[in-house]
């Protein structure tokens, strides 16, 4: 039986795609490369294997974030179709995401001003634990 | 899909058809995921700013290293790449089962939504597991020079910075947003997985009784598979969040 039209809302059909079967194990091979990437990472930050280096990672975390926004492509443009559906539609989603970079941007900046401030403040109370282990001659005449 | 070519100048908004080119149903579908997108990156985010406002974080690799059945062998992250691949793979049947709708293959829908259920309970049990885990598991940790057992919940964990104490080398208690921060994501993703699953068993059960055959179209099909895709992607993120960074 062939595909009928699911609504009279609808104006063009979608073509018949020979290919679509193929398309759907490309995909799932780069999703499962990706993942495999991502934990092969993640493994060398359990392990240790960048060192102490602060800056190696942030890169390294820098890149599994990356890599995950790319699996997130995958995902929605090809198994969610949204790639094959007319630009007005993907723009109408995709352009209110982009209120991601601001919340994300803004909200951690925020946590990281949080940290500033109570180290500078309230020395000691929201890492009592920290304080003490680095320096803990330093706490004693206060108590 | 690709679309048929569309003739210069069509009029998208003339009225009685989608401008979107696609049916009500679907469009509002893409709209809830949208907004649903938002929900989840709002607590993701939350969780974001408490944890860069802390001076120590515990590490993953350290609170989620079990695998059932191995112990207590220190194996980061191997579950819960486990929990990520299952969820790849009902992605992978749920979008075979899709195509097979619009092939009108009824006993193809039915194999494919009965692997992508069966999937979705492989992820439930797997996080079932792993909050059981870290609710029983108990570790010695130093609190107001004492010697305690604590557990993971919303309201205290053993996952601190280790100290010097009596020449051995214990754990504190870690900061308290990470159990509720933890079991409030992961349950609100199980949650939304949970409700997934009923709904896929909803649509076997139809796809079952002839109702997407005798309408013409297994649309329905699609629009379940795309929240059962929005899971997956949420997945990916929590997978980041929690798991990797």
């Amino acid at each position: 039986m062939e595909h009928q039209a699911s609504s009279p809302e609808i104006s063009f059909q979608p073509a018949h795609r020979t290919d679509t079967v193929k398309r759907i194990w490309k995909t799932t091979i780069v999703l499962s490369v990706i993942t495999l990437i991502e934990l092969a990472l993640g493994f060398g930050l359990a392990k240790e294997w960048y060192g102490n280096s602060h800056t190696a990672i942030l890169i390294v975390k820098g890149i599994i974030c990356i890599l995950s926004l790319a699996k997130a492509f995958y995902i929605v443009s090809i198994f969610m179709h949204l790639g094959d559906e007319i630009r007005n539609l993907i723009m109408t989603i995709v352009v209110p995401l982009l209120l991601f970079v601001w919340f994300i941007a803004a909200f951690l900046w925020d946590g990281d001003s949080w940290k500033n401030l109570r180290r500078e403040y309230n020395k000691g109370t929201p890492a009592k634990q920290h304080t003490t282990v680095t320096k803990p001659e330093a706490e004693g005449p206060l108590k | 899909m690709a679309q048929e070519a569309i003739p210069q100048g069509y009029k998208w908004w003339g009225g009685g058809k989608s401008p979107f080119n696609v049916s009500y149903g679907k469009l509002m579908m893409w709209y809830f995921l949208m907004s649903d997108a938002f929900t989840f990156g709002a607590f993701l985010i939350s969780y974001g700013t408490i944890r860069f406002s802390q001076e120590y974080w515990p590490n993953p690799n350290e609170v989620f290293n079990a695998f059932p059945g191995f112990g207590h062998a220190n194996l980061p992250l191997a579950f819960v790449s486990l929990m990520t691949f299952i969820l790849i793979i009902s992605s992978v049947t749920m979008v075979l089962a899709v195509h097979a709708g619009h092939n009108m293959d009824k006993k193809g829908v039915q194999k494919y939504m009965l692997l992508t259920i069966l999937g979705g309970i492989a992820f439930l049990s797997c996080q079932a597991w792993e909050w059981t885990h870290l609710i029983t598991g108990y570790h010695e940790v130093l609190v107001d020079g004492k010697l305690t057992l604590l557990n993971t919940t919303v309201s205290h964990n053993p996952w601190g910075p280790h100290v010097e104490y009596n020449g051995q080398h214990v754990g504190t208690p870690g900061p308290v947003a990470f159990g509720g921060y933890f079991f409030g994501i992961t349950g609100f993703h199980g949650f939304h997985v949970f409700s997934g699953v009923v709904i896929n068993i909803i649509m076997y059960i139809m796809t079952t009784r002839n109702v997407f055959h005798n309408r013409g179209h297994y649309e329905m099909i699609e629009k379940a598979g795309l929240y059962w895709h929005f899971v997956d992607l949420v997945w990916v993120f929590v997978f980041l969040c929690f798991y990797l960074i």
